[in-house]
């Protein structure tokens, strides 16, 4: 009976997935006949470089408050940058009134930045803020809007307790048909894991390796929180936070802050000193809010559609890539992820990890910056420090991490279970 | 955090499980919406959903967030009811190792949670397995 069922459910698996690729492609088809308006569109928009980075260690920074933590970063940026002014700014952050009980995070930024006056604007995307904001700030200079303009990222998670922590992050699903439920985030995941490996055999020890794997690049981050290694006896053994996701498969919960400083690639190369790095792509897509809307519960259609649009505006593809600084909240996360970015094929995201396809090394090695997992996740801030990893590997200032001959790198970062997702593509020159 | 006023608007979904039903291509909506995302159309007829379905995938909650800190653990679900319609619900009424994907439930009217701060206690639906 069981064999049976599971044949027939997989049928049905086979074909939802064949619609969805239908849907995709169709989608894909529309994109492409708008192409050439939309080439023409990019051609009259400019170069945008990325001239300054920021970010401090994180961690649980209870002697500090949001502002210092967002403050501390952003000078960083505008002193990496060497700029004396900004002119316009962003700031990514999910959720600072339930943590700490503060919104109008534009005016509280600008001001304590010593830069009040100029526009600045809260980006909201769940876990994907930063990324979205790192959006806006693309676009506003690539638009000729702005030439300066600096792009944060803020969390502070760890005022609160564990229970009010897990509470306001499960806002980034739908409140009213999820959380009503009981379901928290490691719920939905897990929910997305169980049915990764009943779809493709995926195995419990395949998504410890991508801990293990993102804690060994995360041992030579010196701005990690947690930059330690694991084993998968150690991953396995950890405390079960819901079936069959363990408390080492999650990413923790982190105070921190990145920024970073964009200008037109003209401007750059009169004034800066620092090795050339572009955006060259950017995407950004939605899904259902609710997991149970998805025909493919294990096929993340925004990170699809998100990093073809990117890839298309840059005019290369996964295969022309060096590296990837993906969205690991979870081990099963950076499954998904490298499936829908099409850096392997559909239900093969856990080998990768096993193979070391993804490693330090390897192929095309993932979140070498130890991502979510190790590096900490302070949701707003995590896009933002993903571009600054890939900036610092296309710089070559990656230290012990540093993969050798790196020239195009990507970014994703998405929101609740990928209900929204950015992505964007950098260049060495 | 007060959600009483919410909890009185949803009570056609969660006391009824009632749906939106497309009249132009039969897409059926739960919840109902007010535009249909297969075709657009903004005409739907309320229908009621079958109360039977099987599990698509599932997990065990042990670390709950607030509101549910005193129920964890428990099983919750995403289950495709007959028809298509699927959903997150609670999974009810037997050990927590013995759901499996592909198990066939039955939709029950059940106490969901107490609410903190307006003391009311929230009810909704669950599903339990079919013995068969
Ligand atoms: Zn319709």
């Amino acid at each position: 009976m069981r064999s049976e069922l599971q044949e027939s459910d997989k049928g049905d698996s086979h074909r939802r997935h064949q619609r969805g690729r239908l849907k995709r492609k169709r989608c894909i088809e529309a994109f492409e006949k708008n192409y050439e308006a939309i080439l023409s569109r990019e051609e009259s928009m400019r170069d945008v470089a990325v001239i300054g980075v920021g970010m401090n260690r994180w961690g649980e920074l209870w002697e500090k408050s949001m502002r210092d933590i967002f403050v501390e970063a952003a000078l960083a940026a505008i002193d990496d940058a060497g700029v004396d002014h900004i002119e316009s700014m962003y700031v990514g952050c999910m959720t600072s009134g339930l943590f700490v009980g503060q919104e109008h995070l534009g005016s509280l930024m600008a001001d304590y930045l010593g830069v009040a006056s100029i526009p600045a604007t809260r980006v909201e995307s769940a876990c994907a803020s930063g990324g979205v904001a790192l959006r806006l700030g693309f676009l506003e200079v690539a638009s000729g809007m702005s030439d300066i303009v600096l792009v944060g990222g803020v969390e502070k998670m760890t005022d609160v307790s564990g229970g009010e922590a897990t509470y306001a992050l499960s806002t980034a699903a739908d409140q009213e048909y999820e959380d009503y439920q009981g379901i928290t985030f490691p719920g939905l995941y897990a929910m997305m894991a169980h049915r990764h490996m009943y779809d493709y055999g995926t195995t419990r020890e395949q998504l410890a390796q991508v801990a293990v794997k993102n804690h060994q690049h995360g041992s030579m981050n010196p701005l990690a929180q947690y930059p330690f290694k694991v084993t998968v006896e150690a991953v396995l053994n950890s405390v079960l936070v819901a079936d069959p996701l363990r408390i080492l498969d999650c990413s923790p919960i982190t105070d921190g802050a990145a920024a970073v400083i964009l200008c037109p690639v003209e401007m750059a190369r009169k004034m800066s000193t620092k090795p050339m790095v572009q955006i060259i792509g950017s995407g950004q897509a939605t899904d259902t809010i609710a997991l149970h809307s998805r025909k493919d519960l294990t096929w993340l259609s925004a990170t699809a559609m998100a990093s073809e649009r990117a890839f298309q505006m840059a005019g290369v593809g996964p295969s022309d890539l060096q590296l990837a600084e993906v969205h690991d909240c979870f081990t099963i996360a950076e499954i998904c992820v490298i499936e829908a970015l099409g850096l392997v094929e559909k239900g093969q995201g856990g080998k990768a990890a096993e193979s070391g396809l993804t490693a330090l090394g390897g192929k095309i090695p993932v979140n070498t910056s130890g991502g979510l997992k190790a590096k900490g996740h302070p949701v707003g801030a995590t896009g933002v420090a993903q571009a600054i990893e890939i900036v610092k590997q296309l710089r070559g200032d990656a230290g012990e991490r540093q993969v050798e001959g790196a020239r195009l790198g990507l970014s994703q970062n998405m929101g609740g279970t990928g209900g929204s997702t950015a992505v964007h593509i950098f260049r060495r020159g | 955090m007060s959600t009483s006023a919410r909890y009185w608007r949803e009570i056609p979904q969660r006391y009824r499980l009632e749906a939106g039903k497309c009249k132009k291509c039969s897409r059926i909506a739960f919840p109902p919406r007010l535009v249909c995302p297969s075709c657009s159309s903004r005409e739907f007829e309320t229908v009621r959903l079958p109360d039977t379905g099987t599990v698509l995938t599932y997990t065990v909650i042990r670390v709950a967030p607030t509101p549910f800190s005193d129920e964890a653990p428990y099983a919750v679900a995403v289950v495709e009811l007959k028809g298509g319609t699927r959903l997150t619900a609670q999974i009810a009424d037997c050990p927590l190792d013995s759901i499996k994907i592909g198990q066939n439930v039955k939709v029950e009217f059940r106490r969901i949670r107490d609410e903190g701060q307006a003391g009311i206690i929230c009810y909704g639906y669950k599903c339990v397995p079919i013995v068969s």
